[in-house]
């Protein structure tokens, strides 16, 4: 046998197109320079520490105090916008008004503005003289420097993660479905709870949870509206900076080695979740 | 003289062809005839070089182009979905398989140009060379693949399923007007389509596919009427399969006065030329289905009739 | 009074949902934008021109650009590369493959530039062989371009995947068949395809790259005039009090960013590019 066929490599399907050595070469190469390797030393350093130093500075009760700052302002801001974001989503799907496509437009402002920007603005409205600070002072609530200003500071970040989730399966879910349920007799609140939202709701989940892990890693904003008062609003990427510019690098590597594992188990969960999904509705 | 020799592909655990053979002379019109997953598809784009073989040869003229990437085969292809350019204009999507050869045997850009005008001329779209896929309709651009496939001088032309994105309308015209362009041109082409009727309108020669594998290879009228398997009986025309196992056409059965067998009559319906009956055999409940001429008068909704089948194949399991 | 169709709410119940959507989005999102430009033009125009043409703004405005300029083709030829290689072929292992392109997203930025400190620096493996051949990556501009280089990773190559998976492959073979060879298929008929969506990318993987904090801040040692991107220079005038000179360069950032955003928008009502949560 002569055929081409037997020439070609046999772990992939052989293709006429020309070129899959060289761009899969390249981006493997590329991938494990960048990402891999770099990425490979953190559990290099973990490993060399020894589980006794590992556990000692990484779970140090400075290191637990960040973290649950961390986690829980980032659930806070995951639970508001799951309502705020699907909210926006829907106005935006479902309904027409004066300015919408500007509005749109402004969801994505947290992705195209740069964290750092964001958290002196922030910092400069909820401070006691800012714009909203202001009013909110005499009324004995303190914004900036606290951990409510973390989470306002990570519901900006992770708004759009829940709008753009939810919109295009909003969009596709079709007003059909809709029309069925109301000639079935259900009212308004009934299709909505029993139709339209458990449709959303693996998106909006998604969306939640990516803004969430997107929160618990978030420095440039938050840093300047928290304070950075250590074991009060002190979050855990601080807490990485602050170990590494006091040459403490075993501990840098243990915290970023949690956050790391943890935020894996996350998108983990989440991706295990969703293919669970899909096999289950057969699509 | 394009052969193909005991042609076989796998994808995975999936056996797609099992050893085909066929040969098809100068100058014919193929019809590659049968369901989806037949296998139709990957033996026309195996032999224009787009899939490769696992076992097995493929010879133009003689030579084995097993080896021979599929730009040098000098094979013109239209596809399914048609897959023009769809930021050149009609004029360059035409003129592309000239514009990329090597500077030695490209041809002057005068000449490209009109070449390009001549075969939107042959294919009926003088003047809209400046227009860009997207201003076009389904039919156009049909025929702007098809100008763009002819503008390589290809020895063979390919066409996968070439109606199949059309409405019934402008299919029909373009059928017509792709059999007479067939006759004037005299290219050994060969088609893929999943519609018998397109397959016996159109072709020289039909191949009728199933499972990878070719049940039978002759003209419209003998796969027609000589159909070699049950496969084809059922697939190109309609059968009935009767509780002895013979296979017969509806307009193969007479409804006779006496004798043969009885059939209850449930429903009745014009088609096309004939009265469509529909009905149960007395003894095993099988469906039948009879042609009846126009000329005559059915037979009532509940009545019971007697048929006898004028002619009838067996074939082998 | 009309009824309204089964499928929608009535027109009240509309205007509230709006308005309470609007209303968030004024709060959270337009407020801190509108804070960038008052805050930066508070005491004036000439504050503010004095602030971003000082010497160590320019330097920063030029590192930022340079930054971009090194980082952005990078992302776009490992893009184009792993997008052929993913979406034209198939292959066993794909989905790992696209698991790890997307890796970057899911790490800190200051994790991110950790790793580099760890690879990189005095006490880092190699650390001791760079200080060796006189190299230095840690706390000079190699270091942000790598830092930076990881961050946008993904973004190429997220937004060109899915476009080259929905168009397939069959413009490709046809210009094959018609005899063009692998560049040509690729230069007169995949990248005309593409072109849009790759913009798209580019766009934003260059606000990214402007625009980046944690994991460059980490890596560059903050040395006024020599390391300090944009944004580490707004951090270092607001910790210094000086607050129009930090709003005043953050606010060539917002105008960045609202470039961007504009740019984007036009790109997404023009060629139906749609961007998901993807970043």
């Amino acid at each position: 046998m002569t055929s081409i066929a037997m020439r070609k490599p046999r772990w992939r399907a052989p293709s006429v197109l020309p070129g899959f050595g060289l761009t899969f070469g390249f981006s493997l190469a590329w991938l494990s320079l960048i990402v891999l390797i770099p990425l490979s030393t953190l559990f290099l350093k973990s490993a060399g520490m020894g589980w006794h130093a590992f556990v000692e500075v990484g779970f140090s009760d400075r290191a637990m105090a960040a973290y649950r700052l961390s986690f829980g302002t980032a659930a806070a801001a995951a639970l508001v916008n799951a309502v705020f974001g699907l909210l926006v989503a829907w106005t935006l799907v479902r309904y027409d008004f004066p300015g919408k496509r500007i509005v749109s437009a402004l969801v994505d402002l947290p992705f195209a503005l740069p964290t750092a920007v964001a958290g002196i603005a922030l910092t400069s409205i909820y401070a006691p003289t800012g714009w909203v600070g202001q009013f909110l002072d005499p009324l004995g609530i303190k914004v900036a420097f606290t951990a409510t200003g973390i989470t306002v500071a990570l519901i900006f970040i992770g708004l759009p993660f829940v709008v753009r989730s939810v919109e295009p399966v909003l969009a596709d879910l079709g007003l059909d479905v809709e029309e069925a349920a109301a000639t079935l007799g259900a009212n308004r609140f009934q299709t909505f709870f029993r139709v339209i939202f458990p449709a959303i709701m693996p998106a909006l989940f998604t969306g939640a949870a990516l803004a969430f892990a997107r929160g618990v890693g978030e420095y440039g904003s938050v840093i300047f509206i928290s304070g950075n008062m250590p074991g009060r609003t002190e979050i855990a990427p601080l807490l990485i900076v602050t170990q590494l510019e006091q040459y403490a690098y075993n501990g840098a590597t243990a915290i970023a080695m949690i956050m790391m594992l943890i935020s894996f188990a996350v998108l983990f969960t989440l991706n295990a979740m969703q293919s669970a999904r899909r096999r289950r509705l057969g699509s | 003289m394009i052969r193909v020799q005991n042609i076989t592909k796998r994808f995975g655990d999936y056996a797609a062809l099992h050893g085909i053979d066929l040969e098809i002379q100068p100058g014919e019109f193929i019809a590659l005839l049968g369901p989806s997953g037949s296998g139709k598809t990957t033996l026309l784009r195996i032999i224009a070089g787009l899939e490769f073989q696992d076992e097995g040869h493929v010879y133009f003229d003689g030579e084995d182009v097993s080896d021979i990437p599929v730009g040098r085969r000098k094979v013109g292809f239209v596809f399914q979905q048609y897959a023009l350019f769809r930021h050149m204009t009609v004029a360059d999507n035409v003129a592309f398989g000239l514009n990329v050869r090597k500077s030695k045997t490209r041809p002057k850009k005068a000449e490209i140009k009109a070449r390009a005008d001549e075969l939107l001329r042959i294919v009926q779209l003088d003047g809209l060379g400046g227009r860009y896929p997207g201003q076009l309709s389904g039919g156009q651009r049909q025929r702007v693949a098809l100008a763009r496939a002819l503008a390589i001088e290809p020895s063979l032309l390919l066409l996968d399923e070439p109606f199949g994105a059309l409405d019934a309308k402008v299919r029909k015209d373009l059928r017509r007007w792709l059999r007479d362009l067939h006759k004037q041109m005299g290219l050994t082409s060969i088609f893929v389509t999943h519609d018998q009727e397109e397959a016996l309108e159109l072709a020289d020669r039909v191949v009728v596919m199933d499972h990878g594998r070719i049940d039978q290879v002759g003209t419209p009228e003998e796969v027609y009427m000589e159909p070699a398997t049950a496969f084809v009986s059922h697939f190109v025309g309609e059968t009935n399969r009767l509780p002895d196992g013979r296979h017969v056409r509806p307009h193969d059965i007479a409804i006779v006065a006496e004798g043969g067998d009885a059939v209850a009559v449930d429903n009745v319906f014009r088609k096309g030329s004939a009265w469509r009956v529909e009905g149960r055999l007395a003894d095993s409940n099988a469906i039948i289905e009879i042609d009846v001429d126009t000329n005559q008068v059915p037979p009532s909704v509940g009545q019971t009739v007697r048929i006898e089948a004028r002619r009838s194949r067996t074939f082998a399991d | 009074m009309r009824q309204h169709a089964p499928g929608t709410e009535s027109r009240t119940t509309q205007v509230v949902l709006i308005l309470l959507a609007l209303a968030f989005l004024a709060f959270f999102l337009v407020m801190p934008l509108v804070a960038v430009f008052i805050e930066a033009l508070k005491q004036g125009i000439e504050p503010f021109l004095e602030a971003v043409s000082n010497p160590d703004a320019l330097a920063a405005i030029r590192l930022t650009l340079f930054i971009a300029a090194i980082s952005v083709p990078l992302n776009v030829v490992f893009g184009l590369a792993a997008s052929w290689a993913i979406t034209k072929f198939s292959f066993p292992g794909k989905n790992l493959l696209l698991t790890m392109i997307d890796l970057p997203l899911s790490v800190s930025p200051v994790v991110s530039g950790l790793v580099f400190v760890l690879l990189f620096g005095a006490q880092g493996l190699l650390g001791p062989w760079l200080s060796a051949h006189g190299l230095k990556i840690i706390f000079a501009v190699p270091g942000i371009v790598l830092a930076t280089v990881f961050i946008t990773f993904p973004f190429v190559a997220r937004e060109l995947i899915p476009l080259m998976m929905e168009q397939g492959k069959d413009d490709e073979e046809a210009a094959l068949s018609l005899g063009a060879n692998g560049w040509q298929t690729f230069w007169h008929v995949t990248l005309p395809n593409i072109r849009w969506g790759l913009l798209y990318g580019v766009l934003l993987c260059n606000a990214r790259a402007m625009g980046e904090f944690g994991a460059v801040s980490v890596v560059s040692g903050h040395i006024r005039g020599e390391t300090n991107t944009m944004p580490l220079h707004v951090e270092i005038l607001y910790n210094e009090y000086d607050f129009v000179g930090a709003f005043a360069v953050a606010s060539l950032l917002a105008a960045l960013a609202l470039v961007t955003l504009v740019l984007k928008s036009v790109l997404e009502w023009r060629f139906d590019l749609h961007s998901g949560a993807r970043h």
